[in-house]
């Protein structure tokens, strides 16, 4: 078994009007940023995820995901194994995908 | 089986209108009890309220977490034995996150905590908050959200205005609901999510005594609750 830091990323739908995006975008002008649109707000949630291989920790998380992390019926949820210097990074404990270094 | 009907009013930690929804439900010939939500079981009781709040801190999602509390398995048995269940503001966003009622509630459109008295039309009279009152009344009731918005697919909707079950519509637009929902009913019309607090109207003294109607209605259902099981 190996340890994998997992980043789950939650937003609305895209149908979904996204207030909060809304205002972050509003408020960028004032601040000189020209030339950004479509600003989503969500949510990123990291652990680590116990799991014999890198597919089977997303698969694991893909379930926490559609069980608590986000609610379908206004969000949608995405897994990822960010690469080992983000792991090192920011999820203390964790090992790198794969020992031989799969290529992420 | 006699006397008054027993009303489990659900507690998380974070509820905070659990002695206003007692206080009310008592006005209006229950006996309401506070039941922590580590209870397993609800035995006894003849309706249940989730009052509004933030039950666990609204974290993640309101009511995502509140849905794993023991005492969810025992309010999802009740409801689905025909007995009278509230939801109400917290308590609305509770039920959905269970899965007892369609839909979700986002936040706000524009981002507002609102925070208002506004008019409330009653749309069916098929439900055990709004039983007896006649479809098309307009009551006057307090909201106080921030995640009110509600939201369901088409075909959810559909089939919500189809049978009925939009059991009250904003006059206005406070929050970006689709379609102006503020209640919802299940089919059977049992199990009620409202995001107004019926039980902040229930004196003129408050600003409104129209919640006061629903909440003799949802008494009413729990009385017959009561009756019905004395002779089972």
């Amino acid at each position: 078994m190996t340890r994998y830091g997992v980043l789950a990323e939650v937003r609305g739908l895209d149908g979904l009007a996204d207030p909060e995006g809304l205002a972050v975008e509003r408020a960028l002008p004032a601040l000189g940023f020209a030339g950004i649109s479509e600003v989503r707000v969500g949510k990123a949630i990291r652990f680590v995820v116990e799991a014999d291989d890198e597919a089977a920790a997303c698969a694991v998380a893909g379930q926490l995901c559609e069980k608590l992390l986000a609610n379908p019926v206004i969000e949608r949820s995405s897994v990822s194994v960010p690469a080992l210097a983000d792991q090192a990074d920011r999820a203390p404990g964790a090992e790198a995908p794969g020992s031989e270094g799969a290529g992420r | 089986m006699s006397g008054r009907p027993a009303v489990a009013v659900v507690v998380f930690p974070g509820s905070n209108c659990e002695f206003d929804v007692a206080a009310a439900l008592g006005s209006v010939g229950c006996r309401a009890e506070l039941v922590w939500h580590r209870e397993g079981s609800l035995a006894g009781f003849d309706a249940a309220v989730i009052p509004g709040g933030f039950a666990h801190g609204d974290y993640l999602r309101p009511g995502a977490i509140a849905r794993f509390s023991p005492v969810m398995a025992a309010v999802g048995e009740l409801a689905a034995s025909g007995a009278p269940l509230l939801g109400i503001c917290n308590g609305f966003q509770v039920l959905t996150e269970a899965g007892l009622l369609p839909g979700a509630l986002a936040r706000n459109a524009g981002l507002r905590f609102v925070c208002e008295t506004v008019d409330c039309v009653v749309e069916s009279s098929e439900s055990v908050l709004t039983a007896g009152l006649a479809p098309g009344s307009v009551l006057r009731l307090p909201i106080n959200h921030f995640e009110g918005r509600y939201c369901c697919d088409e075909m959810t909707l559909h089939r919500l205005e189809s049978s009925r079950r939009v059991v009250l519509r904003y006059a206005g637009d406070p929050n970006g609901s689709i379609a102006r929902i503020a209640a919802i009913s299940n089919d059977a019309g049992n199990v009620v999510g409202c995001m107004p607090h019926p039980e902040r109207a229930v004196d003129e003294l408050l600003g409104s005594s129209d919640g006061r109607q629903l909440l003799e209605s949802f008494a009413a259902a729990a009385a017959r609750r009561r009756a019905s099981a004395a002779f089972a």
